[in-house]
């Protein structure tokens, strides 16, 4: 203790988050002549999804200014790859965004798929689209029960936890993993589909049905609930694309941009399917984007599970995975948004360089312009409407 | 030395009830507030497709003294740059206001703590309102910018939503013509309709006044555990925590007695005056035994022997406390001249009863919108208390004292005075419906600017 009196620590801290975030050094003077307050959220904290930390500038409650921090959660995921071979890397790819482990999987297939001038077999590209469907679902329920937390209702996390319980047990069943599934190996399946896929399957989107109308019924015409997404983080189709955000974020801005539609992976050109586009680009549309989605997704594992193609489920591609050199850039939908792998080949078992094009690090780059003009209560709205996963974010 | 001495035997001898009413309340509310604490957790359990608290007894029920033992012993925190005094005093003035009040509640005509107070709501009102030093001394004390912003939250929110309450308490009042709790029980027993009847939008206003005071959600703002960590309260730990906690939960049960007291009548049954519905006394002793024999049939479900123990000795209380309520509505009917001798007994333990009940339920009303409703942002909380429920609670005391003065002119008593309040708690109503509809208009034009500033206040 000894020389230090009551607040030091307090001016140091505040001090040093001026000097980063202001733009002039000056000291801003607010409405009523007050002073700033430098507030920091995280990384510790219940809904900064993870280790965001942000750096929040108030008057009063409301933002001013904000600065994302992040790489509390950088494991060089990247670099790992330079090292390890193509086949080798494939389960670090689940590591990124967690809650979508499937998704991860299968862009990192593809690309390499691409890299080596082969394609899965028709079996597996079915299956493989019928289980990204339900990781997308499973991705965007526990989306709508933490954003729905954030915003102050209780009751809707536990009841999307327990449909998402149900996908998690068809993937155990599938690949005996239920969170980071490596489910897909390059050239094709891992697995074969398990008896009663088609089944587990059928009845989950039965139930799904009226179990997303529940939730609907809880929060869509919720007068607090329009209150509070209403008008809050307004994006515009010209920022989001600026932003270069993708995924649900630039649909509810107006854009139509749907990979699974625009480059067709996996066996999307056979079904059919709407893209859901919203209007406003604000926080409700962007909830209304997403529950419709979760339809979609539905629908198109009805489709898919009707008629699946019998057949081999791995392309032959050997034991030793040696690309011819050169490079390769290859993209899905994933739920979050536009997934992409740069990945570079020098003639050898390892990879060159891969660089991964994650939807969560380039969304939050709007986060500013979204919350600059609302109060602290909108900054943890606005951070589950992105849709973040740090894992993602950091890598 | 002497007169000391002889002074105080004296006091005692006048006071040994309430001083030994007192000690109990003091004694055992931790246990009441811990068990209500489980019953929330519970039902919210029950809603959310999940068990809840199971490990600590048979279904969790000893969980409430684990939790209490657990923050006991927990290591007490003081940030190094807190303000050592103030965040000692901070929680104890809380927790003291609160349980102060309760001193004012009665829970039958026997049980009041301090009986006869002449201001008895203000008082129970007013001390209540005293906590909210607690909270903002705390959040200042802490010296930390959550702490700092759940203290102004929730300042600003108590200041808001305390009229809006208040002028509610009032056209509830107007009916009563007194501020005396049991004489305002009374006056509902006389005229034979409760008061939340007589004046709707009176309870309907305090009922959504009070969720806020007690800052429950959908106002649970001051708190706010996504946005502001935990609000006032964060830097707290351990014991001092959980006098918060206990603070806030006593507010619950106080503003719940209150809402009882001058709208639900109180410790009647429901329908005092009407003779043909005087079978409404067998219902509690009927109830009891209903619980008592459903635990019955449930014995042979239950898992473990322990459980089955549990509830046979759950079904027996519930028979015991049948018997209990039982006796003062058989005697009279068994032997009408010992009617007068059991009416005490009966006033006492249905009291009890009836009082508790209308308490639990008002309880229960504030869980099931905690579990059910998002939270409210600032603006939007300040906009519906200054813009809304104040407007309404002002225009409903007008309007009830005009339906009060017609009333009296053409001799209207108990349910025939709804001729006159109903049509003025519409007329209320319908003026605030209106303001809400150019209030939103108004909030409509002003979105197409900035970000509307109702918060600066």
């Amino acid at each position: 203790m000894g020389e230090r009196k009551p607040g030091d620590r307090e001016r140091a801290i505040t001090s040093v988050a001026k000097t980063s975030i202001t733009d002039s050094g000056e000291k801003q003077h607010t409405l009523l002549g007050a002073d700033e307050l430098i507030l920091n959220m995280g990384p510790q904290h219940p809904s900064t999804h993870g280790v965001l930390r942000v750096k929040l500038k108030l008057d009063g409650e409301r933002v001013i200014g904000s600065e994302c921090m992040i790489g509390y959660l950088h494991r060089g995921v990247e670099k790992i790859a330079e090292h390890r071979t193509y086949q080798q890397f494939a389960p670090y790819v689940d590591r990124m965004d967690y809650v979508a482990a499937v998704s991860n999987g299968l862009g990192y297939c593809e690309a390499i798929e691409k890299l080596l001038l082969v394609e899965a077999p028709v079996r597996a590209r079915v299956i493989r689209t019928i289980l990204t469907e339900l990781q997308r679902i499973a991705s965007h329920l526990l989306w709508l029960g933490t954003h729905a937390l954030d915003i102050g209702a209780l009751t809707p996390l536990f009841y999307c936890f327990r449909e998402r319980e149900e996908i998690l047990k068809i993937f155990e069943k599938y690949c005996g993993a239920r969170l980071t599934t490596h489910a897909f190996r390059i050239g094709g399946l891992q697995y074969e589909a398990y008896d009663t896929l088609e089944k587990d399957v059928e009845r989950f989107c039965k139930n799904f049905e009226s179990r997303i109308v529940e939730y609907e019924d809880l929060l869509t015409q919720n007068r607090i609930w329009l209150g509070r997404t209403k008008g809050v983080g307004i994006l515009t189709s010209a920022e989001a694309i600026a932003f270069g955000a993708t995924g649900p974020v630039l649909r509810a801005s107006g854009v139509k941009w749907d990979i699974r539609k625009a480059m067709p992976y996996a066996a999307y050109d056979q079904y059919k399917f709407e893209i859901p586009v919203g209007t406003a680009g604000d926080t409700y549309d962007r909830y209304l984007v997403r529950m419709e989605e979760m339809r979609q997704s539905r629908l198109i594992c009805l489709q898919a599970i009707e008629n699946i193609p019998s057949g081999p489920i791995l392309a032959k591609v050997g034991k030793v995975l040696k690309p011819p050199p050169g490079e390769v850039y290859h993209s899905i939908e994933a739920p979050k948004g536009e997934l992409g792998y740069y990945v570079v080949s020098d003639g050898t078992v390892q990879p060159y360089r891969v660089r991964i094009r994650p939807p969560s690090f380039v969304n939050l780059q709007s986060f500013d312009r979204m919350v600059r003009g609302h109060l602290v209560a909108d900054v943890v709205a606005i951070i589950g409407t992105l849709d973040i996963v740090l894992g993602e974010v950091d890598r | 030395m002497q007169a000391v001495t002889q002074g105080t035997i004296e006091f005692l001898k006048l006071y040994w009830a309430p001083l030994l009413c007192g000690v109990v309340i003091v004694a055992f509310l931790p246990l009441i507030v811990g068990y209500v604490v489980l019953v929330e957790r519970k039902l919210m359990a029950d809603m959310q497709a999940r068990l809840g608290p199971m490990r600590v007894g048979p279904h969790g029920l000893l969980q409430p003294i684990a939790d209490a033992v657990k923050l006991l012993i927990k290591e007490d925190i003081i940030p190094e740059d807190a303000d050592k005094l103030v965040f000692w005093l901070a929680p104890v003035l809380s927790v003291g206001a609160a349980l102060l009040s309760l001193a004012g509640i009665a829970i039958g005509p026997a049980f009041q703590i301090a009986k006869d107070i002449n201001i008895g709501i203000l008082f129970v009102v007013g001390v209540s309102a005293m906590g909210i030093f607690g909270i903002v001394l705390g959040g200042w004390a802490s010296n930390s910018h959550y702490s700092l912003m759940g203290a102004l939250r929730s300042a600003a929110q108590l200041v808001s939503y305390e009229t809006a309450a208040g002028m509610a308490l009032v056209s509830g009042l107007l009916f009563a013509g007194t501020l005396n709790i049991t004489s305002i029980v009374e006056a509902q027993r006389q005229q034979g309709i409760w008061f939340g009847l007589l004046a709707p939008v009176a309870f309907f206003t305090y009922l959504v006044a009070s969720i806020a005071e007690t800052n429950r959600a959908p106002f649970d703002l001051p708190e706010a555990e996504s946005e502001l960590v935990a609000g006032y309260m964060t830097e707290f730990s351990g014991f001092r925590w959980s006098l918060y906690f206990l603070a806030e939960y006593t507010n619950m049960i106080v503003v719940a007695s209150v809402a009882t007291t001058l709208f639900l009548g109180g410790w009647l049954r429901p329908f005092p005056r009407t003779q043909w519905l005087n079978f409404l006394d067998f219902l509690p002793p009927l109830l009891m035994v209903a619980i008592g024999l459903y635990c019955l049939v449930r014995v042979p479900k239950q898992p473990a022997r322990v459980q089955q123990f549990f509830m046979v000795a759950v079904a027996g209380l519930c028979f015991f406390l049948a018997l209990v309520l039982a006796v003062p509505v058989l005697v009279p009917v068994v032997n009408p001249s010992l009617a007068a001798g059991v009416k005490p007994l009966y006033e006492g333990i249905h009291g009890s009863f009836w009082f508790l009940f209308k308490v639990s339920a008002y309880l229960y009303f504030f869980m099931w919108l905690r579990f059910t409703l998002p939270r409210y942002r600032f603006d939007q909380l300040m906009r519906l208390g200054w813009h809304f429920l104040i407007p309404l609670s002002i225009i409903n005391v007008l309007v009830i004292g005009i339906a009060m003065i017609v009333g009296t002119y053409l001799h209207l008593e108990g349910w025939w005075l709804l001729l006159a309040t109903l049509p003025a708690s519409i007329i209320a109503l319908l003026i605030a419906l209106f303001i809400l509809a150019a209030e939103q208009k108004s909030g409509q034009q002003q979105a197409g600017g900035a970000a509307s500033d109702s918060y600066a206040g």
